[in-house]
């Protein structure tokens, strides 16, 4: 009890003393100076009492005397930082971080520090940087001291808590006190409602946090924790299916474009076309080709590559497309079984061209920047990437549709859909509506292959 | 009635092709075996393993010209008839190992102890006697291709559909089989064979039995296929191929034909794949990839579909041309594959056999030619105007 109430009225000091601003520049540089001479215990002392200080300059000093530059001057005991400098050494003020000039090694000493300074050096850091007016700083202390969860760090902490304004750091920072709370002996209220702000947090760390402390957790608290690791559980399962459905939509939405580039062929056609993977393996080297060419002619269009790979890409493959159908398909109408052969046998070829061309090798597409990147959403965060691909394959449908519904061609389609031979009889060129859709569905499979190029490699 | 069926099956064509099996089956494992060393005739011992496997091949493509060229049913599937039967043989191969493997238990192969099995899986047991596993090598792929005709012809899927699902069934099979847990080894098949009916699987001696084996088993097949073909059966099989509405408003069923027929073939395509096992020495789940099945589709393709001697030269010579390509320049055997599928589809619907036929036609008169190709049975409807729109 007793040691509670002293570390309340610590905490409260603390509490007085955070706000102040920084000590008088004499004072300070007399507390730097304080490291030089003495003992390790003195030096420990010096160097509690500057941590005090609070002063943003303290951490890069304290690192340079865990890492062995920090020296002193020998005509008048002043600390410095020193860089080799040739045969001499280079001092710098660690106050103002003035130069002082290049001195001979005879004109200084170094400040030793062992192992258990150094350890406190560390600690010392920490807590410097909790304090930081710098975010991320304060962010990633934050964040370090939830991963160790130190019990020394709780008084420290809830200084920090009361001074963050910041509420994505603040609400770290309560999650690191709950760990800590609930790590060290305490009372049970405390501990109970240490449980409840971490599932207040609602997120796969909290729901570890209290996971790890279920074995060490009093048994009365324990069936508190375990409701809690359930309720994040299932708060977290509704939050993965989500995600799920998300990844599960952009990867079909892939497979859409594929599959109605294949429902074109087939339907109008006949035709089952064994080669129309490598239709969207065409695709999306096409990308990785039109990258290079930009790549190589004008760097500074990188950021818009897609924009040519995707136009580059359908007519790619819708050439390749009219190809085969004028080469081969058009000697195999009415023999499907023929056609699945002689479809199956281009397909080998076209993947062993690719081979013989780019190599077996995986080659990266590089994503614009305006694709890589997540976006949060609640307590989600998905890939833009994968947004954009859904946008980019109702765009295609749609595309598809209103070439279905209102051109020319896709009346003719249309028509020799229907009946064959009554478009014909109509004066309908089927032979070259025929060529146009395996095209288009040669292209479309392109296009869909832009799109996996940028999930996978290609 | 056996005999009657028997000699309408031996035609003239396949006393012909049976005889040069028989010769075979004795020529080269005599080359083998009793020609000496340095002999131009002598045959090396790593070849007669090799000249086995091309006529396992050559009995799949047999069994799958039986559906497919006198039935009109592409079965994309058929490797994992041929595949479930090597398996069989397999594991009786594996549990001759005994304690002879590497963990040295008498009673589960290797890949179990290193996989922590405690007991044999049910379905392992029996396999150590080599009459069940025979029986096996003829039960499994035909238990499985009468489930799958069962509803797949009841259903009428025809056509390209059929093909589809006849290689999904493949597909799924070989994610079946490269699961560790199924209890058949995994990725790494079944290797490391020692004996087969006590003899050592390794010896000159077993390989050229082994080659003489597949030749006669060949030999076989070519009659069963020839009687098959040649009957009443076989006629309604071609009715079916060529107008399957008609020959089923004609009063057939064409759906018992077709499952006749499909499990015919299966049991081929597994006795084939038992003797593929032990001369190759090791069977894995890559057998049932989709892209064997049509591989061995092509294989009837350039040999010649609808006859009884097509299949054969086709899969002997594809895989010979195999053989040397991969040897030679490995990087262009797929665009010869390839190459080969288009060619032979657009240039040679009929095949090297139907070639043949083409040129010796055109010796003889014209009125003769007609004939023949009117008894052909390979004439498909193939000059069909415009595709039929898909439905």
């Amino acid at each position: 009890m007793a040691t509670r109430i002293l570390s309340l009225i610590a905490l409260l000091l603390a509490m007085v003393v955070a706000p102040l601003p920084a000590l008088a520049q004499d004072d300070f540089a007399a507390q730097v100076n304080a490291l030089g001479p003495g003992s390790f215990a003195d030096r420990t002392k010096a160097m509690a009492a500057l941590v005090a200080t609070g002063d943003e300059r303290v951490p890069p000093i304290l690192l340079a005397l865990s890492d062995g530059t920090l020296y002193m001057r020998k005509s008048d005991d002043k600390v410095v930082i020193a860089a080799k400098a040739g045969s001499d050494f280079a001092l710098t003020d660690p106050v103002d971080g003035a130069d002082l000039g290049t001195v001979p090694s005879s004109d200084i000493e170094k400040i030793k520090s062992n192992n258990g300074l150094r350890g406190k050096i560390r600690t010392a850091i920490g807590q410097m940087t909790l304090l930081s007016p710098d975010r991320p700083t304060r962010l990633s202390a934050a964040q370090s001291i939830l991963k160790n969860a130190d019990p020394a760090m709780l008084e420290l902490l809830d200084q920090a808590l009361a001074a963050e304004s910041d509420p994505g750091i603040k609400s770290t920072m309560e999650l690191a006190r709950a760990v800590i709370v609930l790590k060290t002996e305490g009372a049970l209220e405390d501990k109970r409602a240490a449980v409840q702000t971490v599932v207040s947090h609602n997120d796969r760390a909290a729901q570890n946090v209290l996971i790890n402390s279920l074995a060490e957790a009093p048994d009365e608290l324990k069936p508190t924790i375990q409701s809690g690791i359930n309720s994040i559980g299932s708060t977290l399962a509704v939050w993965d299916v989500g995600r799920n459905l998300l990844y599960g939509i952009s990867l079909s939405s892939v497979l859409l474009l594929a599959a109605i580039g294949l429902a074109i062929t087939f339907g109008v056609m006949g035709v089952i076309n064994m080669a129309h993977g490598e239709m969207v393996m065409l695709g999306a080297y096409t990308t990785y080709v039109t990258q290079l060419v930009i790549q190589a002619v004008a760097p500074g269009l990188m950021e818009y590559s897609l924009a040519f790979a995707v136009p580059a890409a359908f007519l790619f493959t819708a050439l390749v497309g009219v190809g085969i159908e004028r080469g081969i398909i058009r000697w195999l109408y009415g023999r499907p079984l023929e056609t699945l052969l002689a479809t199956w046998g281009l397909s080998l070829v076209l993947q062993q061209l690719v081979r013989s061309i780019f190599g077996p090798t995986n080659k990266l597409v590089q994503p614009p920047s305006w694709m890589s990147g997540t976006f949060d959403l609640w307590n989600l965060s998905f890939t833009w990437n994968r947004l954009w691909i859904i946008v980019f394959a109702i765009a295609v449908f749609i595309a598809l549709q209103i070439i279905l519904n209102r051109t020319p061609l896709g009346l003719q389609m249309r028509a020799v859909t229907q009946n064959r031979r009554m478009a014909s009889a109509m004066g309908i060129r089927t032979p070259f509506v025929d060529a146009m859709t395996f095209g288009l569905g040669s292209g479309i499979a392109g296009m869909a292959g832009v799109a996996l190029s940028q999930i996978d490699n290609v | 009635m056996i005999t009657q069926l028997l000699f309408r099956a031996l035609d003239k064509k396949a006393i012909w092709l049976v005889v040069a099996l028989v010769v075979i089956a004795i020529a080269i494992p005599f080359a083998n075996l009793v020609i000496p060393e340095g002999n131009p005739l002598h045959i090396p011992n790593y070849a007669v393993p090799l000249f086995g496997k091309y006529l396992n091949y050559a009995m799949l493509a047999l069994a799958l010209d039986l559906v497919w060229g006198y039935c009109g049913i592409l079965s994309l599937g058929h490797a994992a008839f041929f595949a479930l039967g090597a398996y069989a043989m397999g594991m009786y191969l594996m549990r001759q190992i005994g304690a002879r493997g590497v963990y040295a238990n008498p009673v589960l192969p290797d890949f179990m102890v290193f996989l922590n099995y405690h007991d044999l899986p049910w379905f392992w047991h029996g396999f150590d006697q080599w009459w069940f596993a025979f029986a096996m090598v003829v039960l499994v792929p035909g238990a499985l291709a009468f489930a799958f005709g069962w509803f797949a012809f009841r259903s009428r899927v025809t056509g390209v559909y059929l093909s589809i699902i006849t290689q999904a069934m493949t597909y799924a099979l070989l994610l079946a089989f490269f699961r560790n847990d199924l209890g058949l080894g995994g990725n790494n098949g079944l290797t490391d064979f020692k004996d087969i009916l006590g003899f050592n699987v390794q010896a000159a001696t077993t390989r050229a039995a082994l080659f003489a084996i597949s030749a006669l088993a060949l030999a076989l097949a070519v009659v069963i296929c020839s009687a098959i073909v040649n009957s009443k059966l076989g006629k309604v099989m071609v009715a079916v191929r060529d107008a399957e509405s008609r020959t089923r408003f004609l009063g057939w069923r064409p759906e018992n034909v077709k499952l006749f027929a499909f499990v015919v073939s299966a049991v081929l395509a597994g006795i084939a794949g038992a003797l593929y096992t032990p001369q190759v020495g090791i069977i894995n789940p890559g057998e049932f990839d989709p892209a064997n099945s049509i591989e061995a589709v092509i294989w009837v393709a350039v040999g010649g579909r609808g006859t009884i001697v097509g299949p054969i030269i086709g899969a002997v010579l594809v895989n010979a041309g195999k053989s040397i390509f991969t040897g030679a320049f490995p990087d262009w055997w797929l665009y010869c594959l390839g190459g080969l599928f288009i060619f032979v589809t657009l240039f040679m619907p009929k095949g090297i056999v139907g070639l043949f036929n083409n040129l010796r036609s055109r010796k003889v008169t014209q009125a003769s030619a007609a004939a023949e190709a009117g008894e052909d049975p390979s004439t498909l409807p193939q000059t069909r105007p415009s595709p039929e729109p898909a439905e």
